[in-house]
């Protein structure tokens, strides 16, 4: 049952470009996705935009929506456009690719950077690694790891947009879910990894990311607990 | 691999404007205190200097005030002159370290006079 | 692109922060420069404080006070956040504490012009 019409406004180009205003019919239950596809199929096939899952599992739909970086498949057109008009735009503080596309190669040159591989200490001839699930280090550990490299959190920090060689809060998210993981055994060079002005101590504890993780992941908290580690380490002497 | 030399001075920089803040919320919390109970009982400038002045404990505490707040704002302003003002970050150092010391000097040369004014060394 | 992804508290406690910090940073020098001036001469110093009682300069003596005590509260939930285990109210106490404890200062301090 439709309900009326949207004014679409979309970013067409990449870095130079402009804003193209479309018209779409509205629906109940209808995604920003949903609104982005329609634009695709029915009006301009020209429109470069990306998506997988669609059900908010895989976040390739992350986009900017009405200012803020959000997955658009899990965004209602109700929760977001009350008055009928949106602006999509693609994410902040990545190189636009073409319209609604961006190139994800710094997020996760960053991700590399922080160090945010698990570096395996056993072989399978060991036994398993006995851990509690109530463990200290494993909760923090848990509690970050959730995280799927979608992109939103880095799209929404300020200190990325000021600083190009911050690694980001997903990158130290994973760096510290890693150094609370008893298995691993790269913590004294991902903690040099993730320390100084590119890392941990640029955080300003803004909580961009806080706000904007579909997810629900607190990398500012992590990132805190970096500081703790990085500190504690350069005080004993071992960073 | 231990961390880059950089990032090594970059961590301890965090920690002296960490630690420095810890300080100077205890000399602000005393300094405004005072500065507070001075206006209530209206003193004048002589008074002051008679109580404050010659006291080698308030010369101590204002020698560690004065070093601290050179600590702590000049590495506060070369992250905001780095990150706001496009500024490379060496260039930034350079001057927040200038800022830093000019900033040190003024103030211990103000304390030192007021030390002496009351009759201090 | 539109800024909607600022609109939390804790991005305007950064914007405070920073805004005081810089204030307050500049401000120092000067204070040191009128304190020296004001020791090498007593009848300076008399003259200074007389001027302190100006209305305008009390005025803007009470916003730095109101600065300073921002900063410093504000940088204490910042020690918090970095240094204690996350917990979501505590950092909202330390910002309630103070905020009041700023008012009672500003009050005393207004009170005494």
């Amino acid at each position: 049952m439709s309900t009326g019409s949207l004014s679409v406004s979309v970013w067409r180009g990449s870095k130079k470009g402009r804003f193209a205003d479309y018209d779409v019919p509205r629906r109940d239950r209808q995604t920003v996705l949903d609104v982005v596809t329609h634009i695709q199929r029915y009006i301009d096939p020209s429109l470069s935009y990306r998506f997988s899952c669609r059900v908010g599992v895989c976040g390739s739909c992350a986009m900017t929506v009405n200012g803020r970086a959000r997955w658009t498949c899990r965004t209602h057109v109700n929760q977001v456009a009350a008055d009928g008009r949106l602006r999509i735009e693609p994410l902040r503080s990545l190189r636009v690719i073409k319209d609604l596309s961006v190139d994800m190669t710094d997020f996760f040159d960053k991700w590399a950077k922080a160090k945010g591989a698990f570096e395996p200490t056993a072989t399978r001839t060991n036994d398993l690694a006995a851990i509690q699930p109530g463990d200290f280090k494993r909760r923090q550990a848990s509690a970050g790891i959730e995280c799927i490299g979608c992109g939103v959190c880095y799209a929404s920090c300020d200190v990325v947009q000021w600083n190009s060689d911050y690694l980001g809060p997903a990158a130290l998210n994973r760096a510290w879910t890693l150094i609370n993981d008893v298995r691993d055994g790269g913590s004294r060079e991902r903690l040099a990894a993730v320390a100084g002005d590119a890392g941990c101590h640029a955080c300003h504890s803004q909580q961009g990311c806080v706000e904007s993780c579909p997810k629900h992941l607190n990398p500012t908290a992590s990132i805190a607990g970096l500081k703790r580690a990085v500190a504690w380490a350069a005080l004993k002497g071992t960073l | 691999m231990s961390a880059r030399p950089d990032t090594l001075g970059e961590t301890r920089l965090w920690l002296a404007q960490r630690f420095s803040a810890a300080v100077l919320a205890i000399c602000v919390v005393i300094h405004l205190g005072g500065i507070i109970m001075t206006v209530q009982a209206g003193l004048t400038a002589a008074e002051i200097i008679d109580r404050v002045g010659g006291h080698a404990g308030w010369f101590a505490f204002y020698v560690v005030f004065v070093l601290a707040a050179a600590i702590h704002a000049p590495i506060g302003l070369r992250t905001v002159l780095s990150e706001m003002m496009a500024m490379p970050k060496h260039h930034a150092s350079l001057l927040a370290l200038v800022f830093g010391l000019f900033q040190a000097a003024l103030g211990l040369k103000a304390v030192w006079g007021f030390y002496r004014l009351g009759g201090g060394a | 692109m539109s800024h909607q992804h600022r609109n939390h508290p804790a991005y305007w406690a950064f914007v405070l922060h920073r805004v005081s910090g810089v204030v307050l940073g500049l401000f120092l020098p000067a204070h040191f420069l009128v304190l020296r001036l004001a020791v090498e001469d007593a009848r300076a110093m008399d003259a200074f404080l007389a001027w302190t009682s100006n209305p305008l300069v009390a005025l803007a003596e009470a916003g730095l006070v109101v600065l300073l005590a921002a900063h410093l509260t504000g940088g204490l939930r910042l020690l918090a956040v970095e240094f204690l285990p996350w917990r979501n109210w505590q950092k909202t106490m330390i910002t309630i504490s103070g905020g009041v404890s700023l008012c009672a200062g500003l009050a005393f301090l207004l009170n005494a012009s």
